[in-house]
């Protein structure tokens, strides 16, 4: 048997190997005992990151520009630290509303649109085909490079063509590992599990291939390191190799973190695939160790070739082959083709997920004259169609493979495809943080994007091939040198891929930023941006439910698409949950409807969900129009709350108000009861006496004239007292009503204040006060009613006279201007007033007079009158200490403007 | 009836000096203060049979003194009329309760005020 026949019969037996695994965890999983329920084996089944080109195309470029593989594994190393964050939120939404691919995930985004998810799926077709091409030649090659020049061609001739076959055997696989059932969401367990041993086999082959290079060949890392300094390919371990700009190191890394989110097969393994949320944690720290590993001896590898004076992409088996060592070209090639088969097993069956679920389905199912969601057959037309779509993702492969030119790297086919994939991921990241991002948005940037990307990638490798013509790339199309296709409007000295990735994605993401802001969103896309923007919203939502349904008829519709066990298993939960079986004639309630639509989502994907559920209970179903009603009632519920809150904030805030206002009055009311009961107190007091004598002389008609003169002086003089008293509650009244009248005048404050002398001398002398003046003035013009200041004056001195000691009383009167007003100062030796009451003298009755007194000789209104006429006249009055020991009562009072103009 | 010892209390000289007269016209023997200060002092002599006292002094008002006086054992068998020129319900009340006899309210009736003082000083307890 020839290397040929053993290298085809290791790799029939390894598939085999692998669906034999896959099979015994599809069983293990169906007794309810997961082999993949584990975190390490999530973490493996991430390294179908890691394809052909990983183990072909890094070493080849390794061997000719050193570390400038490394980005495309930065990427993916950035984004798994992300994972607690990004990964977090991406699987518990297509958790929560059972999305089955990166299109469905996108599409159900931006409002189930029909659109958007062929859109994307179209795109994914783009960026996946290169890599399965990639992956075919990889393979191909690597057969052929075991099989030796002289073979390939005898096998050439034969009429054999080793990639067609390979692909045909890949597809084979794909359709048995990820067609079986047509639930999409149902873990793949079988699949996973191969995949994530072929992890396992493509680490294990690489590190033993690339130990047996290193020390095998050369004798250890030491040898190797001086045998490259010694063939002075020492450049190649340093930066400067890569030929990278920080831009390119930037880009690349950016593209690949990217792809690495979004690309069919890691959206396949990492979110919808995932079992336990929890095994992000293990992912993130565990999955870049993998990485680390496997990348470990790629340099190494490629040095040796290179020392070796080889290159190109098979190295990895070149170099055991040319030592005729059997074991580890073999060790090398199953690598190898396990890298290639875990990348397209995934990636088909992923991408074929989204042919069915979001470009087929959903155009059938608005065929009407299809009537699809009537006939018997739909799950069995979703396989096919999704079988359909495997077989020919890998003849489309092929077909690049065979149109690629043969000495095209397998890296660039690896990154036009990354390019590709990368221009879903804003409409996917913007979609899942900027409730904003409308379905206009997405669908331009994606647009823009995958333009720009034909243009700088595609184009150009097409000009290479000789497909286009090649002057398109040195002078652009048409000789528009700013329209050249690798140095678009003068963005020059990147490297082609670094340049394609900045202006595709730079475009995609302003187009969706601008278009975004500048278009409104329909009704279902605000609630499904509501819904995955906030992703916990979405499970507590209530859908309002306006139509009327029986609970036969979603029987009916689901067993169609699922199948009558998984119907009846689902009614059956729906009922255990409510806690009572649900009958044919039960009428659905909103809920049913949504746990229904979610089911079929399972199978056939968001929009094709919606589309069925809506063929049958059309009108009926909970449309976004409702939903957005409800919302709506909702806000205006939050905002009809939000005024009753206003409006009790302002009632509570006028009912401060009337608290406070009401306190003012019971004080103003507590303070004329006070008033009252002073004023009242005030008139008793000389009635008292009065009646008393009085009463007295009328009871004693035998007093002593003397007697009787004294008695009669009282009387006259209580009179008197009561008399003011009155005069003074008067004038209050009237001057705190504002309806006083006044005579006012020019008058001269000097001649007022000596007629009050004059007019207190005889009380002032009753009371044997000694009474000096000092006037500064000899006229004191002014404009002001003369008798009340008059009053104002005799008030001060009277009360300066009743306060006076009984003995050696004295009385200082002052007339002077101060500035432009005059001051009037009555000084006496009396009690004095207590600094704390010097304003409150002026109160009416109030402290001030009482505690002072408490029988304020005097009315106990006087200094409040005085007060109120100075105001009048924009006077001022206060109380003061006295030189003489007593109190000192001031006043001011403005001068007339005469004077002040003269002065 | 024999002469007894009356204390006016009360700073209105006018109405000191009326009192002064009638309680002499109705025999007894008068003695007075114009305030409180003075009126505490008292309170350290000997307990007159009678107080006419004014509830609003300067100083410390006519309740206080009332109760100062009452808790002074050799004064609390003293007949006590409180004056007051404020007629409130609340305050006749307190001073009643505070041991006053009677609760009169400015202006009175000076037929009627003797009558009653000398009802007092004869045992009559009228509350």
């Amino acid at each position: 048997m020839n290397l040929t026949g053993i290298a085809f019969l290791t790799a029939l037996a390894y598939l085999a190997l692998l669906f034999l695994l896959a099979l015994y965890a599809d069983r293990r999983a169906a007794a309810g005992r997961r082999l993949v329920a584990h975190p390490v084996v999530y973490t493996l089944s991430l390294g179908v990151y890691c394809t052909a080109w990983t183990f072909y195309g890094s070493v080849g470029l390794a061997a000719e520009r050193g570390v400038a593989f490394l980005p495309i594994y930065l990427g993916p190393t950035v984004v798994a630290f992300l994972f607690p964050l990004l990964h977090l939120k991406l699987l518990r939404v297509s958790k929560a509303y059972g999305l089955t691919s990166i299109a469905d995930f996108v599409a159900a985004r931006y409002g189930k649109s029909g659109l958007l998810g062929g859109f994307v799926t179209l795109v994914m077709v783009a960026g996946t085909t290169p890599y399965v091409a990639l992956q075919l030649k990889a393979v191909a090659a690597s057969l052929e490079a075991m099989l030796g020049d002289e073979m390939a061609r005898a096998l050439h001739g034969f009429g054999a063509d080793t990639a067609l076959l390979v692909a045909i055997l890949l597809a084979l696989f794909a359709i048995l590992f990820g067609t079986r059932r047509i639930d999409a969401t149902e873990h793949h367990e079988g699949m996973v599990f191969a995949v994530a041993f072929e992890s396992l086999v493509k680490l294990a082959a690489f590190l033993a291939v690339g130990l047996f290079v290193v020390y095998g060949l050369v004798g250890g890392f030491g040898e190797l390191h001086r045998r490259v300094v010694a063939a002075g390919l020492e450049e190649l371990l340093g930066f400067a190799a890569t030929g990278f700009t920080y831009t390119d190191w930037f880009g690349y890394t950016l593209l690949a973190a990217l792809a690495f989110i979004v690309l069919p097969r890691m959206f396949q393994v990492a979110v919808i695939e995932n079992l336990e949320i929890d095994h992000l944690r293990t992912a993130s720290w565990l999955f870049p160790l993998y990485l680390l590993a496997i990348n470990l001896f790629v340099l190494p590898v490629a040095l040796v070739g290179r020392l070796a004076g080889r290159g190109g992409d098979m190295l990895m088996l070149e170099l055991p082959l040319a030592a005729d060592a059997r074991f580890f070209a073999f060790l090398a090639f199953i690598g190898g083709l396990s890298a290639a088969t875990a990348m397209v097993i995934v990636a088909t069956v992923a991408v074929a997920t989204m042919i069915s679920n979001d470009l087929v389905m959903p155009a059938l199912l608005r065929i009407p004259r299809l009537g699809l969601e009537r006939r018997p057959e739909v799950p069995g037309l979703v396989l096919g169609i999704r079988r359909t779509a495997i077989v020919l993702l890998m003849l489309a492969g092929y077909g690049v493979f065979r149109l690629a030119p043969p000495d095209l790297p397998l890296v660039r086919l690896g990154l036009v495809s990354f390019v590709a994939v990368s221009q879903v991921a804003p409409a996917l990241l913007f979609g899942l943080y900027w409730r904003r991002a409308n379905l206009a948005g997405a669908v331009a940037g994606l647009g823009v994007g995958m333009l720009l990307w034909t243009y700088t990638l595609v184009v150009p490798m097409a000009a290479e091939a000789g497909l286009l013509d090649r002057s398109l790339l040195e002078g652009g199309p048409f000789g528009w040198d700013l329209l050249r296709p690798q140095a678009l409007f003068g963005l020059e000295g990147l490297d082609p891929v670094t340049h394609a990735v900045l202006w595709s994605l730079g475009a995609n993401v302003v187009a969706l930023l601008v278009i975004s802001l500048t278009t409104e969103a329909d009704p279902l896309q605000r609630v499904q941006a509501l819904f995955f923007v906030d992703v916990h919203y979405g499970a507590r939502s209530v859908r309002p439910w306006r139509g009327e349904a029986r609970v036969a008829a979603l029987q009916e519709l689901l067993a169609r698409f699922l199948g009558p066990g998984r119907t009846a298993a689902f009614f059956r939960r729906e009922g255990r949950r409510r806690g009572r079986e649900l009958l044919p004639s039960d009428r659905v309630d909103a809920e049913l409807v949504q746990s229904a639509e979610r089911e079929l989502a399972r199978a056939v994907g968001a929009t094709s969900a919606r589309l069925v559920v809506g063929s049958v209970v059309r009108g009926e179903v909970p449309g976004p129009e409702s939903l957005l009603e409800l919302l709506d009632e909702t806000s205006q519920a939050i905002e009809y709350s939000q005024r009753l809150e206003q409006k009790s904030r302002e009632l509570e805030r006028l009912a401060a108000e009337l608290r406070a206002a009401n306190a003012r009055l019971r004080q103003l009311d507590a303070l004329k009861d006070e008033f009252i009961a002073t004023v009242s107190h005030e008139l008793r007091t000389p009635l008292t006496s009065i009646r008393s004598f009085v009463e007295i002389l009328r009871d004693h008609p035998d007093l002593a004239p003397a007697e009787r003169q004294r008695f009669l002086a009282i009387v006259a003089e209580e009179v008197e007292r009561l008399g003011r008293l009155v005069d003074d509650v008067l004038d209050l009244s009237r001057l705190e009503a504002g309806r006083m009248e006044w005579e006012v005048g020019l008058h001269d404050l000097r001649e007022i204040v000596e007629t009050a002398l004059v007019r207190a001398g005889g009380l002032l002398r009753g009371r044997g006060v000694e009474v000096t003046t000092d006037f500064a003035l000899a006229r004191a013009p002014l404009v002001c009613d003369r008798d009340r200041i008059l009053q104002v004056l005799f008030n001060l001195l009277s009360n300066a006279a009743k306060f006076a000691p009984p003995a050696g009383g004295r009385l200082h009167l002052e007339l002077r201007s101060l500035g432009a007003q005059y001051l009037v100062r009555i000084e006496d030796n009396g009690p004095g007033v207590p600094p704390e009451l010097r304003d409150a003298v002026f109160e009416k009755f109030r402290q001030g007079a009482r505690a002072l007194h408490d029988k304020p000789r005097g009315s106990g209104l006087g200094l409040a009158v005085c007060r109120e006429i100075l105001r009048r006249f924009d006077g001022r009055i206060w109380c003061e200490d006295s030189r003489l020991g007593g109190a000192a009562f001031c006043f001011t009072l403005p001068a007339a403007e005469t004077l002040r103009r003269a002065g | 009836m024999t002469a007894r010892r009356i204390l006016i209390v009360d700073d209105e000289p006018n109405i000191v000096l009326s009192l002064e007269f009638l309680m002499k016209k109705a025999g007894h023997v008068v003695e007075s203060v114009t305030d409180g200060a003075a009126a505490l002092d008292r309170l350290g002599g000997p307990p007159p049979d009678l107080v006419i006292l004014d509830v609003m002094l300067p100083g410390i008002d006519g309740f206080e003194l009332l109760r100062r006086m009452r808790a002074r054992p050799e004064w609390r068998d003293v007949r006590v009329i409180l004056l007051t020129a404020r007629g409130r319900a609340s305050e006749r009340e307190h001073g009643l309760a505070l041991g006053a006899d009677l609760y009169v309210t400015k202006p009175f009736s000076t037929r009627e005020l003797i009558r009653r003082v000398n009802a007092l000083l004869d045992g009559e307890r009228t509350r």
